[in-house]
């Protein structure tokens, strides 16, 4: 469920050391779920005590490594998302719930995900609890998913998960471990006949290797799945970047996912599920030629099975035939033909073979391996969490950046409840609609910046909002032509909550904790065609919206004066009462009728 | 407490006990009367029967502009043209819609208790209208305009509906006797204008049912109230054998009517004497002579088109020699001036109006009808009126 990734996963496809580049290799032969684990294992095996002096390089880089993890880890926190108590109580309970997702979507299994955040004794500490009903852990993976950093199944391959840089859930026990001295508390059932098991797990920081305190069978009284306790330094507080604000926002995005949340104060909240379908399951994909740099390429060459050239470039990307690789091979020149040996590709030939990939038109990759929310439940999501007038939402089809698949999607949930405040009735009035109860929700007030809902690949994004490419693609919209008020190079003014989610089997997030995406020019415009075509359908529906409310404040200024109409005509023609309202009635309805809306 | 407040009342002096008035109608509805409150009855109904037909009702007026207004020689007034504005109920309209007919329903009110009120009342009755009130006088002033311009179609006008002005001016002296009657009785009241004392008799805000006997030869029209008491000091209108009337600045309505009347009925020359500016010829002379641009709709029966210029013309200052007794044109004046010229379809179609006005801007300035008392304060009345009252045909038009 973890994985490693911690050094590279700024720049995965090919800046990263060659030592990581050689377990990715190495593991691409190898199945993903249970063989996944033997190589980071193995070099984990490998820490063996050697002598400090007098060590040749490698044991010498071996060593170095190993201590880097948990040096890192503890000099860095706040690269992770553990920076400050509050947000690490957020990061913490984020990962736990990402990867319950996950395995529970691998496993082909409806999501039913428990969360509760308990206080301590000490009132800097609170202990947290994620339960699911997942396809649960066996016993020998159990140590490694969570007591060790950088171990998982996602990092090495391109598809759509939540999880995709491996800092996981290893890192909130470690930071609890680190914040509170406590060991993490595991339970499992892998499937409903096997016995339930209970783990007390720390993790050993300076071998990286998880310490288990204690193992046993218990009673659970619960179906397979997998329960995880920690606890951790932490401060609990309501708002938009809060625990309550990402669960809120994670039962928006998955529709289909039922959320138990209890809060510190025992407040219990439940998200039921709007959808009962699994969002389609997604395919690995190979990279594909346009997204590979020159490093990458190198090392691909360097370590690939094919015989020769053109193999290679069939073999190891994505929409390359064997017309596409003539092409780039024939582009590259250099003396490179179909029959070059890969591996004895030198680098300024690699380098003409990466030019001349870039030059080749090559078709865009598959974008079957993207599984949006889709707009029916992107609608669903919003109009089941935000109390709003109006509901538009937009997926759109597949785009690529850097050779990467990723599809945009855009949600709007306009207006406060009742909006205006008015509907027009089928005789041709408009009436007053009753007043509903607002509800402290994510919609922002009418004078307030829009509040914008990030998701990448389901998962909400709540910090680093003025870094990501999302908030660049809306304030470069123009908000004014759809009603809105819009500051200059801010977000637009409006009782409104917008939704952005970004799939892609990776998501170039700016840093490891995954708090905003990087400003691709192909996500910008993506993000920005999306919010426009919402955009589109929210100002109609606002111009609709104003319409009627000054055609109400004309209408109800003339009605002011029709009973003086009344009055006058009773006194002049000596009418009675009864022929007096009579004639007011009719006027106030001729007057309603003859208004055209 | 009951003795303390017994012990107070006695102390107090003894109040007049007054019977209450009862307001009502004593004389029987005239001819008129009957045709104003057909008109507000008929334009209700025809708003009422629009609604009950489920169609949004409209009220009708004619445009009150210069643009709709015409001018014929022959007729010798300014007249409304065809230009009519319908006032359809919309967000606009609705509030003067409601106004308009609300004051209607006053006017006929007041007809059928032979009652009457001022344009400042008008806009106080409207205070217990709520939401409809009028929120300043020109602003009823305006709707009560809009329904004397629909009257005036009738040949009805804004005294019939019961509104008036406020006066101001209006006095008189001379051989005339005026036919009123009393208020309560309707009895015929005889009023010898000749014998009113030191004194004069003033022209009531409504006069048509005013009759008159007289055997003046003209009637001298006075722009200053100075000037009519000085000629009525001398018993002027003893020796010329006229009606003097003052006009106050622009004549009221009032006035206007009770000359139109005097001199159509009795075949009175008028005589206008006024000061020599853009404003006594421009406003004072030509509202008397032919009415004003804004109230087009009412000048049929209120303009006196066989009123002559007697004096002060530009003309006169040279002829009587007060060329040091003028002051300079100021801005305004000139801006008047021109505009008349440039604008006023009254001067446009007089060529002798054109010449002296020409003539009055090229002197540059203005005399008062007082400058001639640069003679000797008399002279107006023993040489000034005697040797213009001598040609009376070269009077401007």
């Amino acid at each position: 469920m973890t994985s490693p990734g911690l050094f590279d996963s700024a720049a995965p496809e090919g800046t990263a050391p060659s030592t990581t580049r050689r377990t990715r290799s190495a593991k691409k032969q190898s199945t993903p779920a249970s063989d996944a684990a033997s190589t980071p294992a193995a070099s984990g095996g490998a820490t063996k005590e050697s002598p400090r002096r007098g060590a040749n390089a490698e044991q010498l880089a071996e060593r170095q490594r190993e201590i880097s993890v948990a040096e890192f880890f503890t000099k860095n926190r706040h690269l992770l998302g553990f920076d400050s108590p509050l947000k690490a109580l957020l990061t913490a309970i984020k990962e736990a719930v990402d990867n319950s997702l996950d395995a529970c979507e691998e496993a082909g299994v409806l999501p039913e995900i428990s969360v509760e955040i308990t206080p301590t004794e000490n009132e800097s500490r609170f202990r947290i609890a994620v339960e699911d009903n997942g396809p649960g852990i066996i016993k020998d993976q159990v140590g490694k998913i969570f007591g060790k950093l950088l171990y998982g199944s996602k990092f090495h391959k391109l598809s759509q998960t939540r999880g995709q840089q491996g800092i996981g859930i290893a890192a909130a026990g470690m930071y609890g471990q680190l914040t509170t001295g406590k060991p993490m508390r595991i339970l499992s059932r892998p499937g409903k006949g096997a016995r339930a098991r209970e783990f007390v797990l720390s993790i050993d920081t300076a071998k990286n290797r998880p310490e288990i305190h204690r193992e046993q069978e218990i009673q659970w009284d619960h179906g397979s799945g997998t329960r995880v306790e920690l606890e951790l330094e932490a401060k609990y507080q309501k708002g938009l970047r809060s625990v309550d604000m990402y669960l809120k926002q994670t039962a928006i995005a998955n529709p289909h996912l039922t959320l138990h949340y209890t809060d510190p104060g025992a407040e219990k909240v439940s998200y039921a599920r709007v959808s009962n379908e699994l969002p389609p399951e997604t395919i690995e994909i190979k990279p594909h030629p346009h997204g590979v740099e020159l490093g990458m390429l190198i090392n691909m060459l360097k370590n690939t099975e094919a015989k020769s050239l053109v193999a290679f470039l069939q073999e190891e990307f994505s929409r390359v035939g064997p017309k596409v690789a003539k092409d780039i091979i024939a582009a590259a020149g250099k003396g490179l033909s179909d029959k070059s040996y890969p591996t004895r590709i030198a680098r300024e030939e690699a380098s003409a073979l990466h030019e001349a990939i870039q030059k080749t038109r090559i078709m865009a990759p598959s974008t079957d391996c993207i599984a949006p929310i889709g707009e029916a439940l992107v609608l669903a999501g919003l109009k089941k969490e935000i109390e709003a007038d109006f509901y538009a939402a937009i997926t759109r089809p597949p785009a690529v950046y850097r050779g990467n698949p990723f599809q945009v999607e855009v949600g709007i949930a306009y207006g406060k409840p009742g909006g205006v405040g008015l509907e027009l009735t089928e005789e041709g009035r408009i009436k007053k609609t009753k007043a509903q109860i607002a509800t402290e929700d994510l919609v922002a007030g009418a004078d307030e910046p829009v509040r914008v809902l990030r998701f990448a690949n389901r998962v909400p994004l709540l910090h680093q909002q003025s870094a990501c490419s999302i908030t660049k693609a809306i304030t470069q919209t123009n908000w004014r032509s759809y009603g809105l008020q819009h500051p200059r190079g801010a977000l637009p003014i409006g009782p409104m909550a917008l939704l952005v989610h970004i799939a892609s089997v990776w998501v170039p997030f700016t840093s490891e904790s995954k708090e905003a995406i990087a400003s691709y020019e192909e996500i910008v415009k993506e993000v920005r065609l999306g919010l426009q075509e919402c955009g589109r359908k929210l100002g109609t529906y606002i111009r609709k919206g104003k319409k009627l409310q000054s055609e109400f404040s004309k209408r109800s200024f003339i009605e002011k004066y029709i009973p003086h109409i009344g009055i006058a005509l009773q006194d002049i023609l000596d009418l009675d009462d009864a022929e007096r309202d009579g004639t007011v009635a009719t006027l106030e309805d001729v007057l309603h009728r003859s208004r055209k809306l | 407490m009951a003795k303390k407040a017994a012990k107070k009342a006695t102390k107090k002096a003894a109040g007049f006990q007054v019977d209450k008035v009862v307001v009502k109608r004593t004389a029987a509805l005239d001819e008129r009367d009957t045709k104003t409150l057909g008109l507000i009855k008929h334009t209700a109904e025809r708003v009422r029967n629009t609604i009950l037909k489920h169609s949004l009702p409209e009220l009708k007026f004619p445009v009150r502009s210069l643009a709709n207004v015409e001018y014929d020689v022959k007729k010798g007034y300014f007249e409304l043209g065809k230009g009519r504005k319908a006032r359809a109920l919309s967000v606009n309209t609705v509030r003067t819609f409601a106004q308009t007919l609300r004051l209607m329903a006053v006017s006929k009110e007041m007809v059928e208790n032979d009652d009457f009120a001022t344009k400042r009342e008008a806009y106080y009755v409207s205070k217990n209208w709520g939401d409809a009130k009028f929120n300043d006088q020109p602003e009823s002033d305006t709707v009560l305009d809009d329904i004397e311009a629909l009257a005036s179609l009738e040949g009805l006008s804004r005294e019939h509906l019961r509104y008036r002005p406020e006066e101001h001016g209006g006095a008189l002296a001379g051989e005339l006797v005026v036919i009123d009657r009393d208020r309560t009785t309707g009895q015929e009241i005889r009023i010898d204008c000749a014998r009113m004392g030191t004194g004069a008799y003033t022209i009531p805000s409504s006069v048509e049912h005013l009759r008159f006997e007289t055997k003046a030869r003209f009637i001298l029209a006075i722009e200053t109230g100075g000037m009519f008491e000085r000629l009525n000091q001398h018993n002027f209108w003893r020796s010329a054998n006229c009606i003097l009337i003052s006009m106050g600045g622009v004549p009221s309505r009032a006035q206007r009517r009770f000359i139109r009347r005097l001199c159509e009925e009795k075949k009175l020359p008028v005589y206008c004497f006024v000061d020599c500016d853009p404003y006594g010829i421009g406003n004072i002379y030509r509202t008397l002579k032919v009415g004003s641009g804004n109230a087009a709709h009412i000048n049929r029966l209120f303009c006196v088109p066989e009123a002559r210029f007697l004096g002060v013309t530009p003309q006169d200052i040279i002829d009587f020699k007060l060329e040091d007794a003028t002051h300079k044109l100021l801005e305004v004046d000139i801006k008047r001036a021109k505009d008349a010229l440039k604008n006023d379809p009254f001067f446009q179609a007089h060529k002798p109006w054109q010449q002296a006005i020409e003539q009055l801007l090229k002197m540059g300035v203005r005399a008062e009808q007082q400058a001639l008392a640069k003679w000797g304060l008399n002279f107006v009345l023993e040489e000034y009126l005697p040797r213009k009252l001598a040609d009376p045909d070269s009077f401007l038009p």
